[in-house]
Order: C-alpha cells, then sequence, then structure tokens
C-alpha cells in the first residue's frame, strides 16, 4: 500500500510542478492544489499506514490499549490543509486582481517590476510622473 | 519568568488585533500600531537580558513535555535576532508615521506589520519543526500582505513572483519535514539532533537535508535560487521594503542555520561543503547584480544577496570563529540594510527619484542625511572601523584558518566590489550636482512632510551601526556565545529535554 501512496505523490508532485512550470497564472494555482494534496498525502504516509484501532482511551485508563493508529500526522495534516486553504484563497484574490491591472495571465509578459533595459525604466517612471 | 519567552511572539498579535477595533479611526490605529511596536521592543530586549543573565531559557507549550509538545527555546542567538527584530519594528513603525497615509492604513498596514513581526519572533524562538512551518507561514501572508499594499503594476507584478516561488519553497519545507518525520518519527529539533544518528541510511538523510537546503535557500536567497528577491524588494513603500529587507532573507538564514548545525551534521564535508561553494557564488553575483543597476533600492537588494552570501558562508566553514562572524555579520546586517532602505525613500523625497541619475546634489541640500547614509553605506562595505568591517574580518580570518583561501579571496574581492557600488550611490546620489533644478515642489514632495519622523528612525539605527563598529566587545562575546552553542548542540538538547 505504501508504494502505490508514493508513486502517487510522485505522479501528483510531477503533474504539479508541470503545471507551476507553465509560465500561466492560473495553471500555476492548479499546481499549487495538487501540490499542495500530494505533500498532506507524503506526510500521512510517513506516519505509516496501519489498520490499527483509533487512538481513544477508554474511561478510567491513562494509556490506550493495544495498538492504536498514528494520531500525529492527522494533527500535521489538518493544520497544512488549513494554512493551504487560506493561501489559496489570498492567491486567488492577488491574480485575480493581477489579472484585473496587468491585463495579462502570462509571467513572462509581467515586465512591470523589471523592465526590459534602462530606458523602459525611465519611460515608465516619465509616465508615472505625467499622470500624477 | 519563562512566561517572557511568549512575550515577543504574543505582543505584536495583541496589538495587531486592537488595531483591527479601530478600523475607521485612523490616528487612533496608528498610535496602537506605535505603541505596540514599542512595547515589543521591550519585551525583546527584555528577553535578550534574560537569557544572557540564565543561559538557555525554555517553555513547553500547555505543559506537555517535550519532545511531545510544542517546545519554545531561546538561546542566545535567537535572542539576538529577536532584540534586532523588536528594534528594527521599532523603528521601522516609527518611519512609517511619515510615509503612510490613510490609504494603507485602512488597507491595513499596522495589524500585517505586527503579524509580521510576531511570525517572525515565533520563527526565531521555537524549537519545533513543524512549528517553524507554521510560522514561516504567518510571516508568509503577512508579507504577501504588506507587498502590495497600494496595489500599483510593478508591486502587483513583483507580488506575484514573489508569492509563487515563497510557496514553492514552502512546499519543499513541508514535504522535507513528512520524510524527516517519517525517518525519525519526531518533530522536536533537540530531539531531532539524538534520533537522527539513530537513523542508518544516511544517504536518505542527506537527500533530505537538500530538500531542506533548497527551501530554505529560497527564502535566505542564496545562488541559483534568489530570482524573487530583485523582483518584489524595490516595489513596495519604503517601510515595507526596509522591514521586508531587514527581517525576511534573515530568517531563512537562521532556519539554514539551525537545520545545519543542530540536525544535518552527519555528514559536514557534502552538506556544508555545498553551502560553501553556494555561498561563494551567492556573494560573486549579488554583487555583480549590484553593479549592474542604477536604481537605488535595486542595488540595495541585490546587496542583500551578496551579503546572504557572507552568512552563509560563516555557517559553511563550520568552525567557531566562523559562526561567530556570521551571527555578528546577521546583527549588522539586519541594522544596516533596513537603515539603507529607509534612508533610499528620505532620498527618494529629497530629490523626487529612486534613479540615480535624476538624483543628485543631496550632499548640498541634505547635509546631515549624506552624513547618515555614509555610515551605514561604508560599514556595509566594511571600512573600519565600522561594524561591516568587524563582520568580514572575522569571516575572512576564518576561511584563511581552514585554509580556504579561494574563499577568503572572494569574500575580499567582493567587499571591494562593494564599496565599488556604495560608492557610486554616493557619486551620483549625493556628490554630482543636481541633474535638474531641485523639483523640491514636485508632487513627490506631497509626502515630504514629516522630516523629523523619517530621521529618527534612520539616526537612531546610524548611532547603533557606530556602537557595534566602536565598542564590538560585548557583542562579538555575545555571538561568541551563540557559536559556542550552535557548535555544542548538548547544551541545547539538555536544555529542551531536561537530563534525557
Amino acid at each position: 500500500m505504501e508504494t502505490v501512496l508514493a508513486v502517487l505523490c510522485g505522479l501528483m508532485a510531477a503533474a504539479s510542478i508541470y503545471l507551476m512550470l507553465s509560465g500561466h497564472i492560473i495553471r500555476f494555482i492548479f499546481g499549487l492544489v495538487i501540490a499542495t494534496n500530494a505533500v498532506n498525502l507524503l506526510i500521512f504516509v510517513a506516519g505509516r499506514l496501519s489498520s490499527h484501532r483509533p487512538p481513544l482511551i477508554a474511561d478510567g485508563s491513562r494509556v490506550p490499549a493495544g495498538e492504536v493508529a498514528n494520531a500525529l500526522p492527522q494533527a500535521l495534516i489538518l493544520t497544512a490543509i488549513v494554512i493551504g486553504f487560506a493561501l489559496l484563497t489570498f492567491v486567488f484574490i492577488l491574480f485575480y486582481r493581477t489579472y484585473e491591472s496587468l491585463g495579462t495571465v502570462d509571467t513572462e509578459k509581467m515586465r512591470f517590476a523589471e523592465p526590459d533595459g534602462e530606458k523602459a525604466v525611465s519611460g515608465a517612471e516619465e509616465a508615472k510622473g505625467s499622470g500624477a | 519568568m519563562s512566561c517572557l519567552l511568549v512575550l515577543p511572539i504574543i505582543v505584536p498579535f495583541v496589538a495587531a488585533a486592537a488595531g483591527l477595533l479601530f478600523r475607521t479611526d485612523f490616528e487612533r490605529q496608528q498610535a496602537v500600531g506605535m505603541g505596540g511596536a514599542a512595547l515589543h521592543f521591550m519585551v525583546c530586549l527584555g528577553l535578550l537580558f534574560h537569557v544572557c543573565k540564565n543561559g538557555i531559557s525554555t517553555i513547553q507549550m500547555a505543559n506537555w513535555p517535550a519532545p511531545f509538545g510544542i517546545t519554545l527555546a531561546a538561546d542566545h542567538l535567537s535572542v539576538i535576532l529577536v532584540a534586532v527584530t523588536g528594534t528594527l519594528g521599532l523603528c521601522v513603525m516609527l518611519y512609517s508615521k511619515a510615509e503612510i497615509k490613510t490609504g494603507m492604513i485602512a488597507a491595513g498596514f499596522y495589524p500585517l506589520m505586527h503579524i509580521l513581526l510576531g511570525g517572525v519572533c515565533g520563527a526565531f524562538l521555537t524549537g519545533d519543526l513543524f512549528n517553524l512551518y507554521v510560522w514561516f507561514e504567518v510571516m508568509l501572508m503577512a508579507s504577501f500582505g504588506l507587498l502590495v499594499l497600494g496595489r500599483e503594476k510593478a508591486q502587483l507584478d513583483g507580488g506575484v513572483k514573489y508569492v509563487m516561488i515563497n510557496l514553492f519553497s514552502t512546499l519543499l519545507f513541508i514535504s522535507g519535514l513528512g520524510l524527516l518525520y517519517g525517518m525519525t518519527g519526531t518533530l522536536n529539533m533537540a530531539d531531532l539532533h539524538l534520533e537522527i544518528q539513530k537513523v542508518s541510511d544516511k544517504a536518505l538523510l542527506t537527500a533530505v537535508a537538500t530538500i531542506f537546503m533548497a527551501a530554505f535557500g529560497i527564502k535566505a536567497g542564496i545562488f541559483p535560487l534568489f530570482f524573487w528577491l530583485p523582483v518584489s524588494y524595490h516595489t513596495p513603500p519604503v517601510a515595507v521594503s526596509a522591514i521586508l529587507a531587514g527581517l525576511l532573507t534573515k530568517v531563512g538564514v537562521y532556519a539554514l542555520i539551525r537545520m545545519f548545525t543542530l540536525v544535518f551534521t552527519f555528514d559536514v564535508a557534502y552538506t556544508h561543503g555545498l553551502l560553501l561553494v553556494a555561498a561563494v557564488v551567492t556573494m560573486i553575483t549579488g554583487v555583480l547584480g549590484a553593479a549592474a543597476y542604477n536604481e537605488f533600492r535595486r542595488i540595495l537588494s541585490f546587496h542583500i544577496i551578496s551579503q546572504v552570501g557572507y552568512m552563509v558562508m560563516g555557517l559553511a566553514l563550520f568552525t567557531p570563529l566562523a559562526l561567530t562572524g556570521a551571527v555578528f555579520y546577521l546583527l549588522h546586517h539586519m541594522i544596516v540594510k533596513a537603515n539603507l532602505f529607509l534612508i533610499s525613500g528620505v532620498s527618494r523625497v529629497a530629490g523626487g527619484s529612486f534613479e540615480l541619475s535624476r538624483l543628485g546634489g543631496l550632499y548640498r541640500s541634505r547635509g546631515f542625511l549624506a552624513l547618515l547614509f555614509f555610515i551605514p553605506a561604508f560599514s556595509l562595505a566594511g571600512f573600519p572601523p565600522l561594524s561591516g568591517f568587524w563582520a568580514k574580518m572575522m569571516l575572512i580570518r576564518a576561511s584563511l584558518e581552514v585554509e580556504a583561501y579561494v574563499v577568503a579571496a572572494a569574500a575580499a574581492v567582493v567587499g571591494l566590489l562593494t564599496v565599488y557600488s556604495m560608492s557610486k550611490i554616493w557619486g551620483e546620489a549625493f556628490w554630482k550636482p543636481s541633474p535638474e533644478p531641485m523639483h523640491t515642489e514636485s508632487p513627490a514632495m506631497g509626502e515630504g512632510g514629516g522630516g523629523l519622523w523619517r530621521l529618527l528612525p534612520i539616526t537612531v539605527l546610524a548611532v547603533i551601526t557606530i556602537v557595534l563598529g566602536f565598542v564590538p566587545g560585548v557583542f562579538l562575546d555575545l555571538a561568541a556565545q551563540a557559536a559556542h552553542e550552535l557548535l555544542n548542540p548538548d547544551i541545547y538538547v539538555k536544555a529542551v529535554l531536561g537530563g534525557v
């Protein structure tokens, strides 16, 4: 089972990197979603898969009786999912704003922070100056 | 007294929440922001003195004994960095009084700033790897928000690239973390130090160490992973780029130092050798990049990269002297670099541009500012007896001690090139006559009010730089103490895990 999941993790990671490298910000978001899930799955498998009972402690005793499943990876993944969801929301809004304002989804065409050559810099500055 | 350990994290979050209560009352929000920063500064200093007096202090969250719960641990390295964070936070907040206008306050400048400070302090203080990941995310979220504050085109462009690469780096970090957990069964850093020695397959561990190196390398901006930095750091308001420049990459450097002294020390020849090569190339590319540009903040951004190279070099040499140098370098660099960014803002107000070709004559018109620029700029370049000189000297001496002559030569040459680009800024912005009649009444001067609020933090940081340079003894002792703890992880492990 571990092997199957490990291969799946690898496939998801490969797909996400392919999407992320496409230079298209929407595809980047899809890549990000897949990558986040690949990592969550990785942590889950790293905590060992077992078909033990849930880690519940009976009334009156202080330790669980017999072998129980590892609860820590689930806690970690839960945290990672929450954080990942918040980040995803932010990224969606940021990318949408960017598309609205820059008019492109192609990262190669976004040359506003680093214009080509010094001339473009002063051109942009002048445009800004006259606009103000 | 160990509750002192949580205060540098709690205070900023309380200040952020309090700031949000005054969403529409901008004056009060600003007051809360600055008051919070002042309080934060004091608790950070308090923690510094506490740890200097009593040694490493730790606290177990919710009283879960280590290694099961989350541990906060403050050793000398952590508290030095926390103290600098408090100082920079306060100085930048003071500066923001002049620069940050109501629009940005309404967009949440002060709460975001406090969350950033809290996240950075959390990252410095935590003793748990997963918790470190959480603090990284907190810090990143706040920095994303700050970076696109104002929503100009260049900011959005820089912001998108910054967000993309940093998200990727945290994904790398957390997958490395998952693999490490799978091999050792623990996430407590002190416990990892012990457990990792029991892992039999060192080759797999080395692979995981390399993943961590890449993840933190992206954050720190080491070659060849630094490309996000010069795209984004020159776009936001000056107060924001100053705090990002002062703190964020240094958290990456801190994480590298922590992991590669406490956890990944089983194959120093490979991991630290790789780091050394990366450090040297980082120094050289950074300084060459700086030489190629003529925009105040872009030059400074490239210098961050080359300076990060020096710090990583100190870590990679892995001797007591080199680590002392690296810690001292961190301390010096955070203060000087934030200060230079603030000065670029004042020059912008005085001269109307960040472009060096359009600046000029500032020495004549703003003599005091010229003096204030001179101190951090030539400290960065490593002129004796300013603070950068001691830091560089120690690192070069450390590399000579281990007979790494190429590294020493590279560090010296990069120092010279730093002088070149600092004197380029000096010559262009301050020395040469003004290219056009001073447009003191130009639109840019609309934000020229509050000169005192701008000059006060810059003066304070310049004075700290001078003190660091002329009385380095105290600070060198601190750094040496930090290096001693880093090279003898047993001290840290014992403080966290007790007698185990």
